[in-house]
């Protein structure tokens, strides 16, 4: 396990989303409210690219003709075969028992203390002065 | 855990036969080049008219984007409609030996004005050949027949048949009579003496007919499990009508209609026969026809809560009978890695995403 260093923190603002890779694996970064989670962009349902799918919320019903959204932004649908995850977890809606995408924690970390190391920066150089996005893998 | 996916595509590529592959125009002028002078000027002043009424679009509207994979559009066209996305994305991604092609839309199928499906039907012909098959020689076309036209459907298969990139006939399986019909007979004469099987996809488009045999549904849900019920209608007409009888070496493959509802059709069906056999003296048990001149392909493939339950099935249905189908580019798309999530043996898992379909289509 090393720990990377894989964005900016004011890259993403809240509502956006990248892919990035790690040792090469690809992995979805969100900005969900200021909030950061990052998850496989690999569905373990049958393999499909998960994080290029579409940003929703979750539709729940309390009957019949009763409808409503709920956690708009929070969860991604998979562009194959639309099984919907809570971004927050990498929780699978449609089988929630025992299927996950697996999900990294994202911390934030200051500039200075990563130039002190040991860190793997992806992409670019890390400046003291700025906030990192940081995943362990 | 998951896997990362370079070190599958490098380590694990699974070379197979696709039997289910849509292209799709860009946009309709795509045909023009391939239509007589004639039929270009009648399709830009007064159109199609399609079975069903609502030319141009389906009768109801599907889930994701239009029913498509959502990672699947060109930057210019419809999903299917890109060559070089289709080679990038599915044939060369994941190892694609070779493919069918299913042309669904404007092959005349679905066209009332009979002469109008005649050039259609040759148009999308041509069409196949030239801008798919051509530069791209692991796909295969299907003849598209317009099956109410059935002395032109068996000139076009017969127009055709000596050429090898053409592995298969299609047509609509929601024919205006039951397809065992004998309107239908020399559609399948014409198969038979050219050991051309007849490829029948679900879905697409209604005929005329409600999506379900009860009505229109009022979900998309209801229109999607609809295909496996056409199929049994299919399957049921083509065996009491007598058509292997007639035809014993014709051979029936049914595209994206599932497979899993057989077995028990073909129970039900040898039950009944027993005790009705005075009405249709059919030569065999119902169930010998499906075992012989049947096969399936297996998107959307059935993922049981147990997967070996799956497994069960198919060894009642026969392992020979089944051909692998992805689908792409529609929503519902089939992984070749992914469909089995039991264990199956090396020869079945061949027999499946290559062999028999080899033996059905005899590409060469």
């Amino acid at each position: 396990m090393s720990r990377h260093v894989i964005a900016k923190a004011g890259e993403l603002q809240p509502g956006e989303h990248k892919v990035v890779e790690v040792k090469g694996r690809e992995i979805g970064l969100f900005n969900i409210g200021g909030e950061y989670f990052a998850i496989s962009n690999r569905c373990p349902h049958e393999g499909g690219p998960l994080c290029s799918g579409m940003i929703t919320g979750i539709v729940l019903s309390d009957g019949p003709g009763k409808y409503r959204i709920e956690r708009k932004g929070e969860f991604v649908r998979c562009p194959w075969h639309g099984w919907e995850f809570d971004i927050r977890t990498g929780q699978s809606w449609c089988d929630p028992k025992s299927t996950k995408v697996r999900a990294f924690q994202v911390k934030v970390e200051p500039g200075e203390e990563l130039v002190k190391g040991p860190y793997v920066a992806e992409t670019f150089s890390v400046a003291v002065e700025e906030d990192y996005l940081i995943i362990e893998l | 855990m998951n896997i990362p996916v370079r070190e599958v595509r490098a380590t694990q590529k699974l070379s197979f036969v696709d039997g289910d592959i849509h292209p799709a125009f860009r946009q309709i002028s795509d045909l023009y080049p391939f239509l007589p002078a004639r039929w270009r000027e009648h399709m830009q002043t007064y159109g199609e008219h399609w079975r069903q009424g609502l030319s141009g679009q389906l009768s109801y509207p599907r889930m994701m984007a239009s029913g498509m994979r959502a990672d699947a559009f060109p930057e210019d066209g419809p999903p299917g409609s890109d060559l070089k996305l289709m080679q990038t994305q599915h044939l060369d991604a994941n190892d694609v030996e070779i493919g069918n092609l299913v042309a669904l839309s404007r092959g005349g199928m679905e066209e009332r004005n009979l002469d109008f499906a005649a050039a259609l039907s040759k148009a999308v012909n041509d069409w196949q050949i030239e801008t798919w098959v051509k530069p791209e020689p692991r796909l295969r076309a299907g003849i598209v027949v317009p099956q109410e036209d059935a002395a032109f459907a068996a000139a076009e298969i017969e127009r055709r048949a000596s050429d090898p990139r053409f592995v298969q006939v299609i047509f609509a399986p929601r024919t205006s009579d039951p397809l065992g019909h004998r309107r239908y007979w020399p559609i399948y004469e014409a198969a038979e003496r050219h050991n051309l099987p007849i490829g029948l996809h679900s879905g697409a488009f209604s005929g005329g007919y409600a999506s379900t045999s009860s009505g229109w549904p009022t979900y998309y849900m209801q229109e999607h499990y609809g295909f496996f019920t056409t199929m049994q209608t299919v399957m049921t007409s083509l065996i009491f009508e007598g058509v292997f009888d007639r035809f014993p070496k014709l051979k029936i493959v049914l595209i994206e209609g599932g497979f899993t509802w057989a077995p028990a059709l073909g129970w039900r069906m040898d039950k009944h026969w027993e005790r009705m056999r005075s009405e249709i003296p059919l030569k065999r048990k119902p169930s010998e026809y499906m075992r012989d001149n049947f096969w399936y392909t297996t998107q959307p493939i059935e993922e049981p809560f147990k997967p070996e339950h799956l497994g069960e099935v198919i060894g009642w249905l026969g392992w020979d009978r089944l051909i692998f189908s992805s689908d792409y580019p529609h929503w519902d798309f089939d992984h070749p890695r992914y469909i089995f999530k039991f264990h199956v043996t090396p020869e079945q898992r061949a027999m499946v995403l290559r062999e028999n379909a080899k033996a059905v289509y005899g590409y060469k």
